[in-house]
């Protein structure tokens, strides 16, 4: 059997890798992405101090360290027994906001962006944040680093440090705001909204109105029917700091919705062998294999499945664009619900609308009076022994779950991160991309290669969060194999190119 | 274009945290494009392992490698940098010293069945763990074996320079990076770069009025007074034995200096450093009388406050210390 290898740069250990099998006709058999590494941070957080993991969790990611920090934070809660002031818990969402503006600009900008910015025919070399810094103008690029910028210094102005902060403490926040600081972090808001709009027009002119772009996104390459996650608030509205997790079916309609703390009765992760990286599921329903439909268990956490759960954006900005990209794909309302949208590249859509709810939330508790109260802090009284805790993280929802004795001291650590859940939806994505360009044994060079790159792109994925190793760019190569194993020609490309 | 000096970042074992703190050079990032021709950066370049093995030998200026050595791939690209490069820096805490992922070397069992088969979440009814070879009906399908010790990038080649930090700071690596730009002498081979000579301590703008504590607090325990040492609240600030560069930032927020900057210069080991300091300030009450039993429970008590010592004095610097991560 004809065998291509899409592997990294050095065909070694520590990055992801990509098999696919042609059949006796020259079509796909099946293809297989391969995760070989693990660090283990579950394993060895075991009998370190439970409040230092949203320190040493931090360092799973440094590209979303604040997302583990307030999922840990949020389980230290629970198992200390105690809830923290009010001011403490906008402060954290706070900070979260500003993190989710520069992290959804990053990934627009230097990662997803460019295949769309630039098409994804553009030659490699062009298809980065240069190209894309080349083809908006250099007032662009200047508006792109401008904005990580402020942001970051938010991040730190709240959380100590602008990469791997460390104020987060069961039962609150180890800072208050001051009015000074508030005020400047107010104008920073008002900056992102403008930055998030700027970023939705750039989609709009660049994407929406290029028929060949459209016809991209709206096409059925990247078309699963799976189940969406997220989370809501106490109205169904997307929150990405706290609320209750919500699963809605391929067909639209509430399946599930639970507390995080009940994630272990919902969720549960398939082991394979030849991968280091779990496939999670959804329990109730089952693991049928790397198959969509509702009678499959696989699920997506991602930020459309976080709009496809939603019944609507908390804020007002946000909803007119969450309103029109429903329109778009022309999902209707029944009883049971909107339908949601499958087609995966919409993600990088969704990506920019919460990017405009994450700017309007930011200056919401900016402006809240009480975000200045001195009030951060409630004092833990008992150690109940078990915490869980959960966030949106950018790319889908991160569960930490720890456990300790009577000493707060770490007997037992799970972890599901955003990617991981994504897990068989990659996999699934990215056999589907290889049957569209792969027929007859031949090969649709370049193209194949960027559009499967796009089938993981369009997650964000994050395999340093997801196997705690390694950053998310992946480079590739495809090795063409013929029958007897020779290798008859080589495309790659590293990076994100 | 061709006259530029070349510059190469390599990432090993690590969080990325290191290149967003290069990003985090913010308009520097066109400063540091106009000096330097960028020839090899996996996360964001197309060159790939093989051009830089046709590159002469010493033909990068500068290469900076974050994250530790974990598997054969992280080795052999760290022996292939260094021939390639002039200056060869070791970026940031895991490069420097192993960094958090080294507490992995805590763990020698290894995580493989605590991961698959006793996980809350993790079913595993046919009991499957990840197998270096497996086949499917398409053919066979292999993983690479699990490396669990992590080791620091000097434990592979010569290291000329390290900038210290979990992540180092933006304005701090800009120090390290300017006076090579300009080509400006640099202090000898072994230094820190972008970062202090002596201690966290002593950038912290924290009130130290050497008091001696009774026992040890834990975070959650007490809320500090905003303007006194944290250690002398009780509260285990790695501030003594790490090295100063970063501005005291974690202890501006009320929170322990946790010791991402590695031991401060002149000293080995951090976790030593630190029972060091605190052997001369902690306090276990009159001990005249008392037997050496007696003693012995009532350090027992102190130190019992302070239940995972190792995690606490090396959170990022055991591959690196004299233990080497073999506690114990």
């Amino acid at each position: 059997m004809t065998r291509l290898t899409i592997d990294p740069i050095t065909r070694l250990e520590g990055h992801g890798r990509i098999e696919i099998f042609l059949g006796e006709h020259g079509e796909v058999a099946n293809a297989y992405f391969q995760v070989p590494e693990l660090r283990g941070f579950e394993r060895f957080c075991v009998g370190r101090h439970a409040e230092e993991m949203p320190v040493i969790t931090s360092r799973i990611c440094g590209v979303c360290p604040e997302a583990h920090h307030l999922a840990s934070v949020k389980a230290l809660d629970e198992l200390f027994g105690v809830e923290p002031p009010p001011a403490a818990k906008k402060i954290r969402e706070l900070l979260y906001m500003a993190f989710f503006v520069t992290d959804h600009t990053t990934h627009f900008y230097a990662l997803g962006g460019p295949d769309f910015i630039l098409g994804p025919d553009a030659p490699p070399s062009e298809r980065n944040i240069l190209g894309v810094i080349r083809k908006l103008g250099a007032e662009a690029g200047k508006k792109v680093i401008a904005c990580r910028s402020r942001n970051h210094r938010v991040i730190q102005m709240l959380g100590g440090r602008a990469v791997h902060p460390s104020a987060g403490l069961p039962g609150g926040w180890s800072k208050p705001v001051s009015e000074e600081e508030r005020r400047e972090i107010e104008a920073i808001a008002r900056q992102n909204v403008d930055f998030a709009l700027f970023s939705l027009a750039a989609f709009d002119d660049l994407v929406l109105k290029n028929p060949a772009h459209l016809a991209l996104v709206t096409s059925d390459i990247y078309l699963h029917r799976t189940y969406s996650m997220g989370t809501v608030d106490g109205e169904n509205r997307l929150n990405l700091y706290d609320g209750m997790i919500r699963v809605v079916a391929p067909e639209g309609g509430e399946t599930l919705k639970y507390h995080p703390r009940e994630y272990a009765d919902h969720l549960a992760e398939h082991v394979e062998p030849w991968t280091y990286l779990k496939f999670p599921y959804l329990r109730k329903i089952g693991w049928k294999g790397l198959v969509d439909g509702s009678g499959s268990g696989v699920y997506v956490a991602s930020p459309l499945s976080r709009l496809n759960v939603a019944a609507a954006m908390a804020t007002p900005r946000a909803q007119e664009h969450f309103e029109r990209l429903y329109e778009t794909f022309g999902c209707r309302t029944t009883g049971a619900g909107r339908e949601p949208v499958h087609h995966r590249l919409a993600t990088h859509w969704a990506r920019l609308i919460e990017l405009l709810y994450a700017a309007e939330r930011m200056l919401a508790l900016a402006t809240d009076p009480e975000i200045t109260s001195p009030e951060v802090r409630r004092m833990p009284e008992t150690i109940r022994g078990v915490g869980i805790g959960s966030v949106e993280a950018p790319r889908g929802t991160l569960t930490h779950h720890y456990e300790t004795d009577d000493r707060g001291i770490l007997t037992r650590v799970n972890l599901i991160v955003g990617t991981t859940n994504n897990h068989a939806a990659i996999a699934m994505s990215i056999k589907r991309a290889a049957e569209k360009f792969i027929t007859g044994g031949t090969v649709v060079e370049e193209g194949m290669l960027n559009r499967i790159e796009m089938a993981f792109r369009l997650y964000d994925p994050c395999l340093s969060c997801a196997t705690h190793s390694l950053p998310g760019a992946m480079p590739l190569e495809v090795r063409i194999r013929d029958r007897q194993g020779e290798v008859v020609r080589t495309l790659r490309r590293d990076g994100t190119g | 274009m061709a006259n530029k000096p070349q510059l190469s970042i390599y990432w090993a074992a690590s969080c990325g945290g290191c290149e967003i703190a290069i990003l985090n050079l913010h308009e520097r990032l066109l400063d540091l494009d106009a000096a330097f021709d960028l020839v090899f950066c996996p996360c964001l370049l197309d060159t790939k392992k093989k051009d830089i093995e046709a590159l002469p030998d010493r033909s990068i200026a500068l290469t900076l490698v974050n994250g530790a050595l974990r598997t054969g791939e992280n080795r052999e690209m760290a022996r292939l940098l260094r021939r390639k490069s002039q200056l060869l820096i070791g970026f940031g805490a895991c490069a420097h010293q192993g960094g958090i992922p080294a507490l992995a070397n805590l763990d020698p069992a290894g995580p493989l069945p605590a991961i698959y088969l006793e996980g809350p979440t993790t079913p595993n009814p046919a009991r499957t763990l990840p197998l270096p070879e497996t086949t499917v009906p398409e053919g066979t399908l292999q993983l690479p074996p699990f490396l669990g010790r992590v080791a620091p990038l000097a434990e592979e080649v010569a290291v000329d320079y390290f900038i210290p930090g979990c992540p180092p700071e933006p304005e701090q690596v800009w120090k390290a990076l300017d006076p090579v730009i300009q080509g400006k002498p640099l202090p000898p081979l072994g230094s820190a770069l972008g970062a202090g000579r002596s201690a966290v301590c002593a950038e912290c703008g924290r009130r130290k009025r050497e008091k001696k504590i009774s026992r040890f607090h834990r975070t959650w325990e007490i809320v500090p007074d905003p303007e006194q040492c944290l250690l002398d609240q009780g509260l285990v600030c790695m501030g003594p034995a790490t090295r100063d560069g970063c501005g005291a930032l974690c202890p501006q927020v009320s929170m322990p200096c946790t010791g991402c900057y590695g031991p401060p210069e002149g000293v080995a080991d951090q976790g030593a450093a630190m029972v060091a300091a605190l052997g001369s300030i902690l306090d276990i009450g009159p001990i005249t009388g008392l037997s050496p039993e007696e003693i012995a429970a009532r350090i027992d008590e102190v130190l019992g406050s302070l239940p995972d010592a190792a995690g606490t004095f090396y959170k990022y610097s055991l591959a690196g210390s004299l233990l080497k991560g073999r506690l114990p």
